[in-house]
């Protein structure tokens, strides 16, 4: 499903994005799920109240009853009757690298996930298909871990201070120089967290009587920086570029809300690869309509960058854009450079103004320096200036490791989510459940993955959520789809009905509800 | 799993019914009183369809009796 034609020759490649829409009977079932063992959280809720049961979760002191109720919403109420249940899926403590085979400690639990022990056995070489480990640098041979432990040796592991005091190190003026160079942009500033990096930089970029045009599914991190900036805050559909065109037609042509006047700045904040979806943004798109409607574009390559792009570049790279396009780049060095924290790159003035005004400069602590030498050896690595040609072996490899996992699983008949080339790969389960049931089989079967439900997701669209990477080789993906298509038939999750469902591309106006035709 | 022999095969089917009704994530006292309630609400469902259906069933049946036997009296009637 090309759509090169469609929008004036802007992809130089075909984009090939599918959400194949929940059969009708799987959503009736799924809420059937949920509506019995909501009955059943009452029933347990009143038992605990009445005392019939004894109470394991927190409550208010007796004194505190005739307060304001802490515990009555509906995610509490969430949290201790479904969440309770499946709770062993989640926070699994793992022993050893977090590479593509990793160790973990077996725990049981005797009154039903309310406490747990460990048995003390650790369950050996469970194929890890739930780490952001893109490009395989979680390692603990090689040259990225000699590297790092020499530094270790040299500077120690703590910095003590923050940038602006006394913790700006000359390894981290390397770093930064080394990003930049990779990006392919003037200049970039380098933080200690990666979350932080997007929470404390967007309030001193933006600030009330701006506008921010924030993409649906954005990450909480973009979120949480876009509300503490005080700014005004639009949302757009799902990369819906109809959507996003008319927000900013408004934008311009309508002003601030009640003066009319004109917006001081607009910011169009969206992500390279959306990790819940396992999409990826119409980047020629919106450069485009930043262009056309003269606003800033604030990118966050947090799973892309490394795992996009033949030179493994990120989204820029993997359309063939120009870097200089994009007002702000961020990413993080977490997921494909098997370190931590996050970066931003843009024009020279912009990082030092950031240098002196960001939050995060002035006031988190810097990088350790075994963590920089980490991060250097690994951009390093993937430059190919090291020397040798593994860097672009992997970024090859994850491609193709990525192309034959999710071709496999289509297959196979399961609903898939998102784009061809996402590293990422959603795979549905709907109902509650096969979630909990779906982590346990897998890991009977030593397959460790991730099960996403309410929280993160709309409630009846719970998924499995498998992160490829290039150090998983073809045997190892071969095991992991037999033993997923084995728990496929034994759970019946496979609901493809194979249709192709083409995305929208005509105009959008106020009588298109929903993104698929019917 | 052997899905062509008949008891697994039920098994499977009953694993199938405990993952849609999530009764798969419930403590065993919880089971009982699910699975309890349901089969004393389709053995009520059953008994009302056995007293309906007959009822229904044997007034019917006598309507076609009194067609076959007396199509005269009854169609001509009618049609007038």
């Amino acid at each position: 499903i090309n759509h090169i034609v469609h929008n004036g020759g802007l992809y130089k490649r075909p984009f090939n994005e599918a959400f194949e829409e929940t059969p009708m009977l799987v959503a009736v079932l799924t809420y059937v799920g949920y509506g019995v063992l909501t009955l059943f959280g009452y029933l347990r809720d009143f038992m605990r109240q009445w005392k019939i049961e004894k109470c394991q979760n927190a409550t208010e002191r007796e004194e505190q009853k005739d307060f304001v109720p802490l515990y009555q919403d509906f995610e509490n109420f969430y949290n201790r009757n479904l969440y309770m249940r499946i709770r062993d899926s989640w926070n699994r403590p793992i022993c050893s690298v977090p590479g593509a085979k990793v160790d973990m400690m077996e725990r049981v639990s005797h009154d039903y996930n309310w406490t747990f022990t460990y048995t003390g056995r650790v369950i050996k070489d469970i194929i890890n298909m739930g780490s952001y480990n893109y490009l395989g640098f979680a390692q603990k041979i090689g040259a990225c871990q000699e590297a790092a432990s020499k530094v270790l040796s040299q500077y120690g592991a703590g910095v003590c201070s923050t940038r602006q005091e006394m913790g700006n190190l000359d390894k981290h003026e390397e770093l930064e120089k080394l990003v930049a160079r990779f990006l392919g942009v003037e200049s970039a500033m380098a933080y200690g967290m990666g979350f932080a990096t997007n929470s404390m930089n967007i309030p001193a970029l933006v600030g009330k009587g701006c506008l921010i045009l924030s993409d649906e599914l954005n990450h909480a991190s973009l979120v949480l920086g876009a509300r503490l900036s005080g700014a005004t805050i639009r949302i757009f559909k799902h990369n819906n570029m109809q959507s996003l065109e008319k927000l900013l037609k408004d934008a311009i042509v309508h002003g601030q809300p009640r003066t009319r006047r004109p917006w001081k700045k607009i910011l169009i904040l969206v992500e390279g690869i959306y990790s819940m979806e396992g999409s990826i943004v119409r980047l020629p798109e919106v450069i485009a309509l930043k262009k056309k409607y003269k606003s800033y574009l604030y990118l966050d390559e947090a799973h892309s960058i490394g795992a996009l792009g033949p030179s493994g570049r990120g989204v820029v790279d993997y359309f063939g854009l120009n870097p200089e396009d994009v007002d702000v780049m961020m990413g993080t060095f977490t997921k494909s450079f098997g370190a931590a924290g996050g970066y931003i790159g843009g024009k020279k003035e912009l990082i030092d103004y950031l240098r002196t005004y960001s939050h995060s400069a002035a006031y988190a602590t810097s990088m350790s320096p075994p963590v920089v030498e980490q991060i250097i050896t690994s951009v390093k690595c993937i430059m190919g200036e090291d020397g040798t040609t593994i860097g672009r072996a992997r970024v090859q490899q994850l491609a193709e490791n990525t192309r034959y996992f999710r071709r496999r699983l289509k297959e196979m008949g399961f609903i898939i989510y998102g784009n061809e080339d996402s590293p990422v790969v959603p795979l549905m389960l709907y109902m509650p459940a096969k979630i909990g049931a779906f982590g346990r089989e897998m890991l009977k079967r030593n397959i460790g993955v991730v099960v996403v439900g309410f929280p993160a997701t709309p409630i009846i669209e719970s998924r499995a959520r498998f992160c490829l990477s290039a150090a998983h080789t073809k045997e190892m993906l071969d095991t992991a789809l037999k033993e997923i298509n084995e728990v496929g038939d034994l759970l019946q999750l496979k609901y493809s009905r194979r249709r192709l469902v083409p995305l929208l591309d005509r105009p959008f106006d106020e009588t298109t509800y929903e993104e698929t035709e019917d | 799993m052997d899905v062509k022999s008949t008891p697994s095969y039920l098994y499977w089917l009953f694993c199938q019914f405990e993952l849609i009704t999530c009764s798969y994530l419930m403590e065993p006292w919880e089971k009982v009183l699910f699975y309890s309630f349901n089969l004393a609400m389709l053995g009520l469902l059953l008994y009302t369809a056995y007293v309906c259906l007959a009822f229904h069933a044997s007034s019917a049946f006598q309507l076609l009796c009194s067609f076959l036997g007396n199509p005269r009296e009854n169609s001509l009637s009618v049609v007038k």
